[in-house]
C-alpha cells in the first residue's frame, strides 16, 4: 500500500480496529441471530482480503465452529488463490470446504461462450491462449472508456484489440457466470447448515457497483460494505490474518491473465480511489484531494466524476425486483 | 452528406438504441452523453460502431477521446472532419 505517496490516509481513513471490529460483530449478531434467525454464515474465501477480513469477523461474532468458508477456485483462477484461501481458512479455525467450480461452468458453458465472444474481435483466438478485458488507464490521458481484449497465444505473443459492444456484453455475460456460480454453492451450504451468507464488498465495490448482480452482490448480510479498502486492511492487520492475505495485490482473479481491479474497473490503485471516493463524499476540494493522493487536480476532477457516473450507470445493481404494484400492500 | 444530416443520423441512433436515458428529455447538441448517463462504457462501444459503420470510417485508438465523441455536435463535427461533409453553417 501507498501510504508513503499518501500521507493524508492516516487522517481520513484511519479507524480504531479495535472499536470497529466491536461494532462489526455485534452487529453481525444482531442480524444473522436476531433478525435472519440464522446460525452461523457461509463465506466464499477468494484469497483476498476482502473475503478474509468479512471471514474474521464472522468467526468473531458467531464463533468458528459456526463459520464455513467455501473455495471456489476455477479454471482461470491464479495457482496460489486455493492455497491463500486454505490458509485462511486453517489461520482462522473455521471449517474449509473445496467446490471446485469448474465443470459446472464448462456444463453452463462459460469458457465456450466467452471464447466466441472473444473470438469476434480476435478470430485466431482459441484454446490455450489466455485474455483479459481492460480499459485505458489515466496515464493514457482523456481517452473514453473504451474496452479492449488483451489476448496471449500459447508462444507468448500478446495483442490488444478494440472489443465490439457485442462481444464485450458476451464476455461479461459469459464470465458473470463465475460469480453466480459460486452464489449458488454458498446458499446451498447456507440452506443445508441454515446459515446466511455473507457477502464481501468493500465500500469502493460497493459504492462503484463492482459486483455482478445475483453473483458476488447476492448476500444475507454484508460485514465490510461500509469500509474503505484501506480500511478493510487496518482490520486485516489488526485481526492477525496471514501477511501473504494483506500484501497481496487486489486481483479480480476472473479472467486468464492477471488483471487488476484498476486495469477493468476502477481507475485507480484501491488506495488512491479510496482517498478520491473519500474526498467526493465528504465535498473536500479537487486540490486537497489532489495534495492527498500525489494525482494533478484535473486528474481528481476526472475521477469525481468518474464517481458519479459509475453509480448512475450502476444504480440498478442495487434495485430489487421492482413491482408495478406491491402485493403485499395493494388490497 | 451535410453536418446536419450527419447529426440526425446520430440523433436518431442514439434515440433508437438507448431510449429509456434519452426520451425523458431531448439531447442537447452540447450536452455530454457520457456525464449525463446517455451512454455508458458499452455504450460508447456502440456508438463508435456506429459511426465506422454508417459513415466508412475506420476510428484509430488515438482518436478514442471525449473531444470527438463526448456530444452529438463534437461527433458530428468528428465524423464530417473524416468525411469531407459539407459545412452548412448551423449550430
Amino acid at each position: 500500500m501507498a501510504e508513503a505517496e499518501t500521507g493524508a490516509m492516516v487522517d481520513w481513513l484511519a479507524l480504531d480496529a479495535e472499536t470497529a471490529v466491536g461494532e462489526i460483530v455485534a452487529r453481525l449478531r444482531d442480524i444473522v441471530h436476531g433478525e435472519l434467525r440464522k446460525r452461523g454464515a457461509v463465506v466464499g474465501l477468494s484469497g483476498g482480503i476482502d473475503s478474509s477480513v468479512s471471514a474474521a469477523l464472522c468467526a468473531e461474532a458467531f464463533g468458528r465452529d459456526r463459520v464455513v468458508g467455501l473455495l471456489m477456485p476455477e479454471t482461470d483462477s491464479a495457482p496460489e488463490t486455493l492455497e491463500l484461501s486454505r490458509g485462511v481458512a486453517d489461520s482462522l479455525g473455521i471449517e474449509a470446504i473445496l467446490e471446485d467450480i469448474t465443470p459446472i461452468l464448462e456444463a453452463a458453458g462459460c469458457y465456450r461462450r466467452r471464447d466466441e465472444a472473444i473470438r469476434s474481435v480476435v478470430p485466431d483466438y482459441a484454446p490455450g491462449w489466455k485474455a483479459k478485458i481492460v480499459l485505458p488507464g489515466l496515464d493514457h490521458g482523456d481517452r473514453l472508456s473504451v474496452f479492449t481484449v488483451v489476448t496471449e497465444s500459447p508462444d507468448g505473443r500478446r495483442g490488444e484489440t478494440r472489443l465490439t459492444a457485442s462481444a464485450y456484453r458476451g464476455v461479461v455475460a459469459a464470465t458473470n457466470f463465475k460469480q453466480r456460480t459460486r452464489k449458488m454453492l454458498e446458499y446451498y451450504h447456507a440452506d443445508r447448515l441454515d446459515y446466511a451468507v455473507a457477502g464481501t464488498p468493500n465500500r469502493l465495490e460497493y459504492d462503484q457497483g463492482f459486483f455482478v448482480k445475483l453473483g458476488d452482490g447476492a448476500a444475507d448480510v454484508k460485514p465490510i460494505a461500509h469500509l474503505y479498502k484501506t480500511q478493510v486492511y487496518q482490520l486485516a492487520a489488526y485481526l492477525g490474518l496471514p501477511g501473504e492475505i494483506r500484501t497481496r495485490p487486489p486481483t479480480t482473479d476472473t479472467y486468464s491473465l492477471p488483471q487488476g481491479q484498476d486495469e477493468f474497473y476502477f481507475l485507480l490503485p484501491y488506495d488512491k480511489m479510496d482517498l478520491c471516493l473519500y474526498g467526493w463524499n465528504h465535498q473536500i476540494p479537487a486540490g486537497a484531494v489532489a495534495e492527498a493522493t500525489g494525482l494533478q487536480e484535473d486528474v481528481v476532477e476526472r475521477v469525481f466524476r468518474d464517481i458519479e457516473r459509475k453509480r448512475a450507470a450502476t444504480r440498478y445493481l442495487h434495485l430489487p425486483p421492482l413491482l408495478v404494484v406491491d402485493p403485499l400492500t395493494a388490497h | 452528406m451535410s453536418e446536419s444530416s450527419i447529426e440526425s443520423h446520430v440523433r436518431t441512433f442514439i434515440a433508437a438504441n438507448f431510449p429509456l436515458r434519452s426520451t425523458s428529455d431531448p439531447i442537447g447538441a452540447d450536452d455530454s452523453l457520457v456525464e449525463s448517463g446517455v451512454i455508458d462504457s458499452a455504450g460508447v462501444l456502440e456508438l463508435v460502431e456506429f459511426i465506422e459503420e454508417r459513415f466508412g470510417v475506420s476510428i484509430p485508438f488515438e482518436d478514442l477521446v471525449p473531444e470527438h465523441f463526448d456530444t452529438i455536435r463534437s461527433v458530428t463535427s468528428y465524423v464530417a472532419s473524416r468525411t469531407g461533409a459539407v459545412s452548412d453553417g448551423g449550430g
